[in-house]
């Protein structure tokens, strides 16, 4: 991607992209040439940020609802004509403010784990065909799925989004395993703190100059995908 | 035989029926399929996912309800908006296709409202109830109001209704037929593993399979549409691959035969516009693995390519002797070709 070849842009598709990190990637990878959708569950902001970004796909839809999955797996295929990337950032807190785990109703658990677990392992699952057949012609294929470091370390009043992450983080590696040999790559990736609304949720009142810039997240997520993709094999 | 009447994509007693090249009838069960496979060979699977092609509305000038079945289309190009399409009375798909109403007259530049979609009608394709429909919009809202608004083709003989996901097969990638290539639905990954350790490579091709089936007999005679096709450069590279080695060709689905022969097994797009039958050259493919077809159903003349009649006669007793399951969701048929192969890219 950083060599943009337009006879053969690479085509990506991105959950929770009208803000953050999300965001902060469908600008990055367009930028490197891309053909970029992105996914978000508000209308108004997915237009507004497919108006702002002339050649990117908006669509709508929510990646916890089971009902939504095909339906993005269909707009993000129809409109890139395939899929060689997909990246999974779309994400749940749990329960905000941020709460202990035995002050935590189940429902804020349940959908901590529809978002960033359920969700992800359906459209991937949904999208893995588009992306085999990536693979099989030679053009590599990619799934990243956003972590965080509380996937691995125990962070009080983390609980429902650090089990959550801890899930999806060992299902990728699973996939890795089990698809290594279709020829489909699965990264997981702890962005860091960043200066992003999800983080504004968790904590409020941090001070941003302690936080990241998502711009510089996505740069260095931008440059995994390229990595993983330089590495597939033939 | 019986309706396969439950949307279980691979159900474990599923089975299968093997007629071998010199028409010897076997049978087993479909758990076994990798079996009938020799190294070298090599499978190839349509892995076209399937549209929510059927839409409900209202045709504007007479404000009458109707029901439109997407059926076609010239390409795949996101931007390319004009389909052909089947439209059908009120009622939904409780009803036989046989026994649905007419749609109200149709007209070009008929306006039909169906949900968020506003398609009109430029022409009337020398059937009263086969017409081409334009969408208007940017694409990406005219793709969001099909995934939307749209359900899947839906078959009365089924127990309940089928979701985006009952009819996508696990290798489903670009949404471009308008029924599912549903001889894929044997796939599943392990399989797909069992053939690589049995030396046997596999490859895709994407063809938008068109409605089957109408009801409408006049209609039915001008099945199948032309489809659009693609053939990767590295499947056409495996099939080379295998013709050198001697392996066999072995095709899931008739979709798949379709594009076969009339690509000729050469990578690039093209519209499936030929007719197979008895005494088509199948040119590059050896054999079919099929659902059970019934003499009487538009796709059992594919299989007329592939063996006598008098041999398909016998399978076909042997299926009904035995109750195989039919229809989307049934058993399955692997269907050697009793034609020598024709060496790829040979005129």
């Amino acid at each position: 991607m950083n060599h943009i070849n337009l006879m053969n842009p690479i085509r990506v598709a991105i959950t929770g992209g009208t803000s953050g990190l999300g965001l902060a990637l469908v600008r990055e990878l367009r930028r490197r040439g891309a053909r970029v959708a992105f996914v978000a569950r508000t209308r108004e902001r997915v237009d507004h940020i497919a108006r702002d970004h002339p050649g990117t796909h908006g669509i709508v839809g929510d990646v916890a609802r089971k009902e939504d999955i095909h339906r993005v797996a269909l707009q993000i295929s129809a409109a890139l004509g395939g899929l060689d990337v997909l990246v999974n950032n779309a994400s749940s807190l749990g329960p905000t403010p941020l709460a202990l785990l035995a002050d935590t109703e189940c429902e804020d658990v349940a959908l901590a784990l529809e978002t960033n677990v359920l969700g992800p392992f359906r459209l991937t699952k949904a999208l893995l065909g588009a992306l085999t057949a990536s693979a099989r012609e030679g053009r590599g294929a990619v799934v990243l799925n956003i972590s965080s470091d509380a996937a691995i370390n125990a962070y009080a009043q983390w609980g429902a989004y650090g089990a959550s992450k801890a899930a999806l983080r060992h299902m990728s590696a699973i996939w890795g395993e089990e698809l290594a040999v279709e020829g489909v790559r699965f990264l997981s990736l702890d962005p860091g703190d960043m200066d992003t609304p999800l983080h504004a949720l968790a904590v409020p009142g941090a001070d941003p100059a302690t936080l990241r810039r998502p711009e510089t997240a996505a740069r260095e997520v931008a440059d995994a995908i390229t990595a993983a993709l330089i590495t597939e094999p033939a | 035989m019986i309706a396969a009447a439950r949307p279980i994509q691979r159900p474990f007693d599923a089975r299968l029926l093997v007629i071998s090249r010199n028409g010897a009838i076997a049978h087993a069960a479909r758990s076994s399929l990798a079996e009938f496979l020799q190294p070298g060979d090599l499978v190839i699977a349509n892995d076209a996912a399937t549209l929510p092609a059927s839409l409900h509305g209202i045709h504007l000038p007479s404000g009458a309800p109707i029901e439109v079945r997407l059926a076609g289309r010239s390409s795949f190009a996101p931007e390319d908006l004009r389909f052909s399409a089947v439209v059908f009375g009120a009622g939904d798909w409780r009803t036989r296709t046989e026994d649905r109403p007419p749609s109200p007259p149709l007209a070009p530049g008929d306006i039909l409202a169906l949900g968020p979609l506003v398609g009109t009608v430029d022409g009337v394709l020398g059937h009263q109830r086969l017409v081409a429909l334009n969408f208007d919009g940017p694409a990406d809202s005219v793709w969001a109001g099909i995934a939307q608004h749209g359900r899947p083709i839906q078959y009365a003989y089924l127990d309940r209704t089928l979701a985006l996901w009952d009819v996508w097969t696990p290798i489903a990638a670009l949404p471009v037929a308008f029924e599912t290539p549903s001889a894929a639905f044997a796939l599943d990954w392990r399989f797909l593993g069992t053939l690589r350790g049995r030396g046997v490579e596999f490859a895709t091709i994407t063809l938008a399979a068109g409605i089957s089936s109408t009801g409408d007999p006049a209609l039915d005679a001008r099945l199948p549409l032309d489809e659009p096709y693609r053939v990767p450069v590295s499947t056409a590279a495996a099939i080379r691959r295998a013709k050198t080695r001697g392996g066999r060709i072995v095709a899931v689905g008739t979709t798949v035969v379709r594009a076969l022969v009339h690509s000729g097994g050469r990578a690039g797009e093209g519209v499936a516009d030929q007719r197979i039958g008895a005494g088509t050259p199948l040119r590059v493919v050896d054999a079919m693995l099929s659902g059970t077809h019934a003499p009487d159903e538009s796709h059992y003349q594919v299989l007329r390519a592939f063996q006598r009649d008098d041999v398909l006669t016998r399978a076909d007793a042997a299926l009904e002797a035995s109750n195989y399951r039919t229809h989307e969701f049934g058993d399955s048929v692997l269907l050697f070709s009793h034609q020598d192969g024709v060496p790829t890219g040979s005129p």
